[in-house]
């Protein structure tokens, strides 16, 4: 079996069937209407006549000789009593009739234009395809005399007869406009004058093609049989059986068809052939598209509208969209996630009963043979075992269906291929939906771990956008070597935590991390040789690499700053601030400890927090580690780092209470005293605006700016109120800290929590709808006081009252409606951006081209710097060179 | 930037600065990007530096350029697409926000940044952002008078009262307002003259009544002829530029001092109309800048508007507190301005770049891209991502880009 490319498709050419080409592609004509005989067996010469493919099992194809499996059916064709129009292309139709004339059937454009245009068509067939479209399109107006600016031609150009008027009657009569009153051009007469047009050049200059697109095949005299795969019949559970939608429509115009002969052969009276005539173009038209503006769509006897071949086609779940750019995979798992910490950030673990489903193909040879004789003898259903086998002849051996496995495996020999399960260290892509950037899709390492949920390290939460609130992920595994390789050379998790977009690190610490990382670094931080040597195993470093301790006596002491430095290359030279950074910090003499100060490794000053290794944090620490010493050095960070992080809170202790949000009886009070004040404000303005003394600020009405106040007065407050609790708030509590230090929350959860939730608002506005002049029926008409306008004065701690509760809950739907409204509008920009910038490609000479060659940008970005390896958007970081030559002086 | 300016940094260029700069030139082999440079030399010129020192500080910057370049292959524009795609799921939907005038709202977020893509002829809150000459720029006063250049006033601005009769309409103007815009009787007389129709029904008299009073006169006129003919005096220009509705004055910090001023004044408007606007007596034209793309395309060019693309998309992201790269944004723009007109971002846009059949029908309206390929008997050679996902074809990009020189029918014999 050889795995080389013996064909490509290198184009595809697209064009319309000549009733010759129709006729020889076909094996047999349909002659008759009915599908089935009593037997329930096919109709010889009907619509699901065995020539046209085979559709069950163990039958063989009457055309091929296939089985259903492999034969890809073969078309049929009907002969039309009449030609009818194609109702696609009836648009083109007219144009050409418009463009063409009547007597001598040459485009109506003089001669010496014609050659000239003929000569600018071939120029752009050869050099701008793209804008032969637009050309043609003006080719034909100007012949048809609709060109605006210019003067349509009274007569022919050629022999000098007078154009005629076309007009087009939706859906698809063609009436010409004579002196004498509207006279129908009926199909058969507008074939005869297409197939009259036969100077090529005037063809080509229409848009259509001498040779795969001649004018008079837009009219159908011969209709294509799709063939039996394209249009199954399903045998219900009852036995009954259903046909597809197209051959609904089929039966239809074979029987149209029928009724339509018989009178063009009976010679029936002009009107009946005229409504069979028009019957037959209806099913045609509808056959190939059932949302024709101007016919009824064709139901089902259910009165579900019929899928026809343009419904087919068409949307999200039409062929093109949902069956040829997105197509179902095999080798692939979903399942829930949940986080795992002690995974490195490249593996996932995979459920063991997963691992038994999913394989990886392996050939076999002198290094692996054994292996995979182990493989095969424990089998499909112990773990690390096999499922097939596949020998050198491309026979497959189901390995569940094999009696003595022992003898199989004794069997195996170089050349065969073991479909082996899935194991610890194999590569897989690992990917959560939305899929909106590159590291939506990363590769992971395999761990196959016992429980039924794939599990991920929370840093790499980041990247995909999950949490483990129910999220599932899928996963993919890589079949052929080339792939693995790529995924993992190209797609590992560590060679994707600087992203792209703004050239940081996009995975990081959050949550848990961060606080422990606070907590590890924060002055006084003292860790006795036991304590130091645990969160040093419990994180995976070498104990050799414990430095001398900061207090030796009355015991050997190290600080916390000296463990987190153990996970720092040697080297490392990094100064920035901190996240809680105190607002008359002295930088590297920094009192409040508040300035990362890094020499040669070691943490002397600051406390790391979100800043200095948190996730989506350009120009920190862990961007620095990444950037200057590698991937493997910033997910070995992550791992072990991390680990020490979780480890030290475990012991250290950490915890958020009802206590840390509560404050003193004082500070409630003159927070009540503050709201008051604030109240009767509002009143006053009230009082003003009542007696029509406010003064309008420009380019507001008055009620505007009367609402304008009230907000700024009401956001004030609560900025104030918000103020006066952070500094009454114990300052070491959990919740606190964790807003400090960006872990988790900010000042504004914390302020609502401990005093005030402050002024709900809906549209910006504060809330006024609900009943006549007023939000809530507990209020009087027209109260525009702060209450009864969704002001909560309330706390979350506090609790707060019915009225309130309506408010913030008011407040809180708006936000669930947002998100709603905001992901389909932007995940269709998108969608739109991918489509119209997914061809560009840099080259080797660093210029970004388009397919057909066009240039977009002559260098890209103008310096050539690929932003995911660039400095947070810099092409070199001048700053940190200079510092490093100068301080080495 | 004025010229003042432009004057004052360049005397500041030193020798030693000069000389670094040619050396890092030598050094580099010119290699590096102009800002690059320029960074190095700010840097290094203000202190000494041994030579041994300066090659290696150029050696190194040189080393990371280098290694930071793109891949050949790399598909930069899915990449693009996705790093200003991606941050649209992260956008408010506040649809609106102060822009530093607290009375006036514009357009931003995830609206603003799909009116950009779309390149919508007037974005939804059309706005200019003035800035002065320097006779204007230091003082409120100053600026108010160009501001009130700016500023349309119409009819309906000075009006104090309408009063519609049988065949005659009359208005009376406010003394005040007109004393205030600087408008006498004749000049709105004859603006109104102007704009009344030939119609039967619209052709009539003007007359004046008194110093701040003027009649329309029509005898066939009826009264509803008589309400439509007022609304069009009433939005009658007679001073400004038409469509700006609102200005607003703001000062802001310079840079540096300039002449004693350490301040100047600009103007933000309601409504946008730049041709017009550089006209006005006052204002800095190299400065002065709108909102509307289309219009910059229109009077500034097509280069104009790709960086007023990129400028638009950046603050629309830096404001809702994103980071893109300039890199992803600007071949956006690129993208859009290639042709030499502005591409929207729309099916319209979007399948005029693209000469695949697959790829169009795969993207909107699929039945007609298929049926057009059919009459022109189209050949799709698929060169792109999406038509060879569709046949199954490796993609033309990254590793699937680089092809291997095979005799396929030699390999037969294999």
């Amino acid at each position: 079996m050889s795995y080389a490319m013996l064909k490509q498709i290198r184009g595809i050419k697209f064009g319309l069937l000549s009733p010759d080409e129709i006729r020889k592609m076909s094996v047999m004509e349909i002659k008759t209407e009915d599908l089935y005989d009593r037997d329930g067996l096919p109709i010889k010469d009907g619509l699901m006549d065995r020539r046209l493919g085979t559709l069950e099992p163990g039958q063989r194809c009457q055309t091929c000789g296939l089985l259903w499996n492999q034969c890809p059916g073969h078309f049929g064709h009907l002969e039309l009593a009449k030609p009818v129009y194609h109702i696609g292309h009836v648009k083109k139709i007219v144009e050409v009739l418009k463009a063409v004339c009547h007597n001598c059937h040459r485009l109506m454009i003089p001669e010496e234009k014609v050659v000239e245009y003929y000569a600018r068509l071939e120029r752009l067939e050869a050099r701008r395809p793209e804008q032969i479209r637009m050309f043609v399109r003006k080719v034909v107006a100007e012949a048809a005399g609709s060109r605006t600016g210019e003067k349509a031609l009274p007569n022919c150009p050629h022999c000098g007869v007078e154009r005629r008027k076309i007009r087009l009657e939706k859906p698809v009569t063609i009436i010409e406009e004579k002196p004498e009153g509207d006279v129908k051009l009926y199909p058969d007469q507008v074939l005869m004058e297409l197939t009259l047009i036969e100077d090529k050049r005037d063809v080509k200059l229409m848009g259509l093609d001498p040779e795969y697109a001649r004018p008079e095949w837009m009219i159908l005299t011969v209709l294509p049989v799709p063939p039996l795969v394209v249009r199954p019949s399903i045998i219900l559970e009852s036995g009954d059986r259903s046909e597809d939608d197209l051959t609904h429509k089929l039966v239809d115009i074979v029987r149209t068809n029928k009724k339509l002969n018989e009178c063009v052969v009976n010679g029936s009276a002009r009107i009946v052939i005229e409504h069979w005539w028009d019957l037959l173009q209806f099913h045609v038209a509808t056959f190939f598209d059932n949302e024709i503006a101007g016919y009824p769509p064709t139901k089902h006897r259910s009165g579900r509208p019929l899928r026809t071949i343009a419904q087919r086609l068409k949307g999200k779940d039409g062929l093109f969209r949902g069956s040829l750019s997105g197509k179902r995979v095999d080798f692939s798992a979903r399942t829930v996630i949940s986080p795992d910490p002690s995974l490195t950030i490249n593996e996932v673990g995979v459920p063991e009963h997963i691992s038994k489903i999913l394989t990886v193909p392996e050939r076999v040879n002198r290094f692996n043979i054994d292996a995979l004789r182990e493989a095969v003898r424990r089998g499909p259903d112990d773990l690390f075992g096999a499922n097939y086998i596949v020998r050198p002849d491309g026979r497959r051996i189901d390995l569940s269906r094999v009696k003595d496995r022992n003898e199989v495996a004794d069997g195996l020999d170089h050349n065969y291929i073991v479909e082996r399960h899935l194991r610890d260290g194999d590569i897989v892509l690992f990917n959560r939906q939305p899929s909106l950037h590159r590291m939506s899709i990363m590769a992971h390492i395999v761990r196959v771990l016992p429980g039924r949920t794939f599990r991920l390290n929370p840093a790499v939460c980041p990247p995909y956008n999950a949490d483990f609130d129910g999220d599932e992920m899928n996963l993919h595994v890589p079949q052929s070597m080339e792939a693995q390789a790529e995924a993992k050379v190209l797609m590992l998790v560590q060679q994707q935590i600087l992203s792209p977009r703004f050239g940081g690190p996009i995975i990081g610490a959050m949550q848990d991390y961060i606080t422990g990382a606070y907590y590890l670094t924060k002055k006084g931080t003292m860790l006795t040789r036991d304590k130091l040597e645990q969160l040093l195993i419990a994180s995976g470093v070498d104990l050799d690499r414990i430095p001398p301790p900061a207090v030796s006596k009355p015991e050997s002491l190290w600080t916390g700053k000296q463990a987190f430095s153990v996970f720092l290359p040697a080297d490392m030279n990094f100064e920035a601030k901190s996240n809680t950074t105190h607002k008359d910090c002295k930088q590297e003499r920094c009192e409040y400890d508040d300035y990362v100060y890094i020499r040669s490794g070691q943490l002397l000053s600051g406390v790391i927090d979100k800043k200095a290794i948190g996730e989506g944090q350009p120009e920190s620490l862990l961007h620095r580690l990444v950037k200057d010493y590698g991937s493997d050095v910033g997910r070995d960070f992550i791992d072990k780092a991390f680990k020490a992080f979780l480890y030290y809170l475990d012991h250290h202790g950490f915890t958020m209470t009802l206590d840390d949000v509560l404050l003193p009886a004082d500070v409630v009070e003159s927070i009540d005293e503050l709201v008051r004040e604030a109240e009767k404000k509002v009143e006053e303005l009230i009082g003003v605006y009542g007696k029509g003394e406010m003064v309008p600020l420009p380019g507001k009405t008055l009620e505007e700016t009367f609402e304008q106040r009230v907000m700024e007065v009401l956001t004030e407050v609560r900025d104030n109120i918000g103020n006066l609790a952070a500094n009454h708030l114990n300052q070491e509590s959990g919740a606190l800290t964790m807003a400090k230090i960006g872990s988790r929350g900010n000042m504004l959860n914390l302020t609502q929590m401990a005093a005030i939730i402050g002024q709900v608002s809906v549209r910006g506005k504060r809330i006024y709808r609900g009943y006549t002049d007023r939000a809530l029926p507990h209020f009087e008409r027209g109260d525009k006081g702060a209450r009864a306008r969704g002001f909560v004065a309330s706390s979350f701690s506090r609790g707060l009252n019915p009225i309130e509760f309506f408010f913030h809950a008011a407040g809180g739907r708006e936000g669930l409606v947002d998100t709603a409204v905001r992901t389909s509008q932007s995940g269709y920009m998108q969608r739109r951006l991918i489509n119209a910038l997914q061809d560009l490609r840099v080259e080797y000479d660093q210029s970004v081209r388009t397919p057909n060659g066009m240039i977009i940008q002559y260098r890209y970005g103008e310096d050539g710097v690929d932003p995911s390896k660039s400095d947070a958007g810099k092409a070199v970081n001048v700053e940190k060179i200079v510092e490093r030559v100068v301080t080495h002086e | 930037m004025s010229e003042k300016l432009t004057h004052q940094k360049k005397s500041q260029v030193t020798e030693p600065a000069k000389e670094i700069r040619q050396r890092i030139t030598e050094l580099s082999s010119e290699l590096l990007p102009e800002p690059v440079v320029d960074r190095l030399v700010e840097l290094l010129s203000k202190r000494s530096i041994s030579g041994r020192r300066l090659e290696e500080v150029v050696k190194e910057a040189v080393k990371q350029y280098l290694k930071s370049q793109v891949e050949p292959g790399e598909p930069v524009g899915v990449v693009a697409a996705q790093s200003v795609g991606e941050p649209g799921t992260q956008m408010t939907l506040r649809t609106f926000h102060y822009a530093g005038v607290r009375e006036y709202n514009v357009t931003l977020g995830l609206p603003r940044l799909i009116e950009i893509v779309d390149a919508r002829k007037s974005p939804s809150t059309p706005s200019m952002t003035v800035w002065l000459d320097d006779r204007h720029r230091f003082t409120r006063d100053q600026a108010y008078e160009v501001a009130k250049r700016i500023l349309q006033v119409s009819v309906k601005d000075v009006l104090d009262n309408i009063e519609i009769g049988d065949g005659y309409l009359s208005f009376y103007l406010n003394p005040e307002e007109m004393d205030k815009h600087g408008i006498l009787l004749d000049q709105v007389i004859d603006a109104v003259r102007g704009s009344l129709g030939k119609t039967r029904s619209e052709k009539a008299t003007v007359e004046k009544e008194d110093d701040y009073s003027f009649t329309i006169i029509n005898e066939e006129m009826t009264r509803s002829t008589g309400y439509r003919i007022k609304d069009k005096v009433m939005s009658v220009v007679l001073k400004g530029i038409k469509g700006v509705t609102k200005v607003y004055l703001e000062r802001t910090k310079l840079s540096q001092p300039l002449d004693g001023h350490d301040e100047e004044w600009y103007i933000i408007t309601e409504g946008s109309d730049l041709a017009k606007v550089l006209e006005v007596d006052g204002v800095d034209r190299t400065r002065t800048t709108t909102n509307n793309i289309y219009e910059i395309y229109q009077v500034l060019g097509i280069e104009a508007a790709r960086n007023s693309i990129i400028e638009e998309i950046m603050k629309t992201l830096h404001e809702q507190g994103l980071e893109v790269d300039v890199r992803h944004v600007s071949l956006l723009a690129d993208w859009m301005t290639e042709s030499g007109q502005i591409k929207p971002v729309t099916r319209t846009g979007i399948s005029v770049g693209k000469t695949s059949v697959l790829a169009k029908a795969a993207f909107e309206v699929t039945v007609s891209h298929l049926l057009a390929a059919a009459e022109s008997a189209e050949t799709d050679t698929l060169e792109g991502v999406t038509e060879s996902v569709i046949v199954g074809n490796y993609i033309p990009m990254g590793t699937g880009m680089v092809d291997l020189m095979v005799n396929l029918r030699a390999l037969k014999n294999v």
